[in-house]
């Protein structure tokens, strides 16, 4: 097996002109670069001796507009214990991602060299759209379809984009974080009409569990160590 | 002269060889398919979307209604993605309960999966002979966790409780006279250890009797051989994992090349076919079957041997012991706190990927820190392989689309998440 960090060297090094960035964490290396390069890097990965990511396990969307955000903001009481919470307004921490929204993960797998690799393409524009890679890994097909279906990302030069999991005539993108939980319509028999009919929902969303962040002292530790290692 | 036009017919949703709600759309020359458009989405009931909004350990119970024949793996795939995000070490005990329990949902998976294909194809004895066995292990998914199927058993940091050391009996009934009970009963005398190790050494003789149905069947061969061939590369290419890439001729197992857990530890072969037909897809979960047996047996005699811890002592996630509550507040925070706000999990994003007796079964979650999942996804087997359905029947007669649909061992759950 081939070790993670002697990938990320070999990665920054073929794609230093494609301006990517390799991250290394809890052993598995991501791969961020610009949506426009994904046909090229896509390509080499599976093309070069050197990568060989025959298979593609999996392609998904990431809606990165409400990452850090929480309904509860909370203070350190003790090194140990648990933190308080104080008070329940609405607080977005400093997001990673410079406010960029959507996201496409691929997620790789070579079987000569027995290493995964996931890369990262921000992609923008509304609706946004990023190239498909139906050409390079077959099994991308559904993959694309189910993140354009959910998400709204459109591929460009995928063969037969359709919606996949949802409803028939379904309207929106279910995943996008601004698509509420409980669903814009619901159906229900219509005794006079004598069909099934949709009409606005009628339950509301109740948040049981309020979302919070705490910072737990112990995870610092290993953190670190995750770094280090 | 008539004009002849291609016939396109609706298969399913509703179709007892549909395995659940697929809904094909079949083009078809005469009975010749000319191409297959899979419609599924009709079990969606947006598992991941749900899992934002819970807390981690409330979304267990979500992973079993996946894949509803083989439950625990899914569930497997699940608390190691929070392990490893977590970055906790899971006590030997538990890691040995695991791999025993994850080996008993393949051989259940793949009962499911014979006696249904089977039954698609025509052996109707098939189904019942594997229902018979797949009862048994129901009895252990019972006794560890209280439910036949949705066990919510493995937990983050372990399993959920230690094995029982007696296995629940039979009771004399209107139905059942008591000698027929106490023969029933003859094999749950000593604890579920000891039930498993005689439920292993039976099952061999079990599938043999499968296999003198089957393997040399006349019928059977000429419905499975050299139907849906697949390639090799075209394999790879089109995201096949576990026995539906071995079929193809290529040796990968994650058990044996990414090993999680014990598997390392422990002694088993990787069968796998040469010609990517049905037929070969068949021999090989069969085999897969008696190596499950072997490495069961393996786990039940270390089990045997080292008692110990089977979750962490570390109660910010793990629920206290419920005496400890009685008389220690600090217990009883822990438990408040668990059970209503959960865990915090460090941020981060992590892949794990488990050998589900279906394929590769992959669990992709991001953390920003916060107790409940930023966005979950599921990499379903299923989903991969049901995408080459087009591919895999184009060419052949409408009889072969079931057949195909058995050898891919769809289910629904998974698919449509």
């Amino acid at each position: 097996m081939e070790s993670a960090a002697s990938l990320k060297i070999k990665l920054e090094e073929r794609f230093s002109d494609e301006s990517v960035s390799c991250v290394l964490d809890r052993g598995q290396v991501t791969m961020e670069f610009p949506a426009e390069h994904v046909l090229s890097v896509c390509k080499a990965l599976r093309d070069d001796k050197l990568f060989s990511f025959s298979q593609l396990s999996d392609v998904c969307g990431v809606d990165y507009s409400e990452y850090g955000e929480v309904n509860w903001v909370t203070h350190e009481t003790t090194s140990t214990g648990f933190s308080r919470g104080r008070e329940s307004e609405s607080q977005q921490k400093s997001n990673v991602y410079n406010n960029k929204r959507f996201a496409v993960v691929y997620h790789l797998l070579s079987l000569k060299n027995n290493i995964r690799l996931r890369l990262r393409c921000f992609v923008s524009g509304e609706p946004p759209r990023i190239s498909s890679v139906t050409n390079i890994w077959s099994s991308a097909d559904w993959f694309e379809r189910e993140t354009f279906d959910l998400f709204g990302i459109l591929f460009d030069g995928h063969p037969d984009l359709r919606r996949i999991l949802t409803d028939y005539g379904f309207i929106g993108h279910p995943f996008r974080k601004d698509f509420p939980l409980e669903g814009n319509v619901e159906v229900r028999y219509d005794e006079d009409k004598k069909r099934v009919v949709y009409q606005p929902v009628t339950i509301t969303n109740r948040v049981l569990v309020p979302r919070v962040i705490r910072e737990d002292n112990r995870y610092i530790a290993v953190e670190e160590e995750l770094n280090d290692g | 002269m008539a004009e002849i036009r291609n016939m396109t017919m609706n298969f399913g949703p509703q179709h007892p060889a549909a395995h659940g709600v697929l809904r094909l759309v079949l083009e078809m020359d005469g009975e010749v398919i000319e191409r297959a458009d899979p419609h599924i989405g009709l079990l969606h009931r947006g598992t991941e979307k749900l899992a934002e909004s819970k807390p981690y350990n409330q979304s267990i119970g979500y992973m079993d209604r996946l894949d509803y024949v083989s439950m625990m793996c899914n569930e497997h795939a699940y608390v190691m993605a929070i392990e490893k995000l977590l970055g906790v070490e899971v006590p030997i005990r538990a890691q040995y309960i695991r791999v025993l329990f994850d080996e008993i949902t393949r051989i259940l998976n793949h009962l499911m999966w014979l006696g249904t294909h089977g039954l698609d194809v025509g052996a109707m004895t098939m189904f019942l002979y594997c229902f018979r066995e797949r009862e048994d292990l129901m009895d252990c998914y019972e006794a560890v966790s209280g439910t036949r199927m949705h066990a919510t058993y493995y937990r983050p940091g372990g399993v959920y409780r230690d094995l029982p050391s007696v296995m629940p009996k039979y009771e004399a009934s209107k139905w059942h006279k008591q000698e027929e009970v106490d023969r029933m009963n003859e094999n749950r005398q000593g604890s579920l250890l000891d039930y498993i190790a005689s439920f292993t050494d039976n099952f061999p003789t079990r599938i043999d009797e499968y296999e003198t149905l089957l393997t040399d069947n006349r019928i059977w061969k000429q419905r499975t051989v050299g139907i849906g061939v697949v390639s090799p590369e075209r394999a790879l290419q089109l995201g096949f994992t576990g026995p539906m890439l071995r079929g193809s001729g290529i040796e990968w197992d994650l058990r044996k090349k990414q090993p999680y857990e014990v598997y390392d530890q422990l002694d088993f072969d990787i069968p796998i076919g040469t010609e990517g037909d049905c037929y070969d897809r068949y021999l090989v979960r069969v085999e897969e079957m008696r190596q499950s047996n072997r490495l069961i047996k393996q786990c039940v005699d270390w089990l045997r041997k080292n008692p110990g811890p089977v979750i962490l002592d570390d109660h910010k996630l793990t629920p206290p012991k419920r005496e400890d509550m009685k008389d220690d507040m600090e217990s009883l925070i822990h438990h408040f706190k668990l059970f209503t706000e959960g865990y915090c999990v460090p941020e981060g994003e992590v892949y794990s990927a488990i050998e589900h007796p279906k394929g590769e079964f992959g669990i992709y979650l991001i953390s920003d820190g916060a107790n409940k999942p930023y966005r979950l996804k599921v990499r379903a087997p299923g989903f991969a392989h049901l995408s080459s359905m087009n591919e895999m029947v184009k060419g052949h007669m409408l009889s072969d689309v079931v057949a195909v649909i058995g050898t891919q061992d769809i289910v629904f759950g998974e698919i449509d998440r």
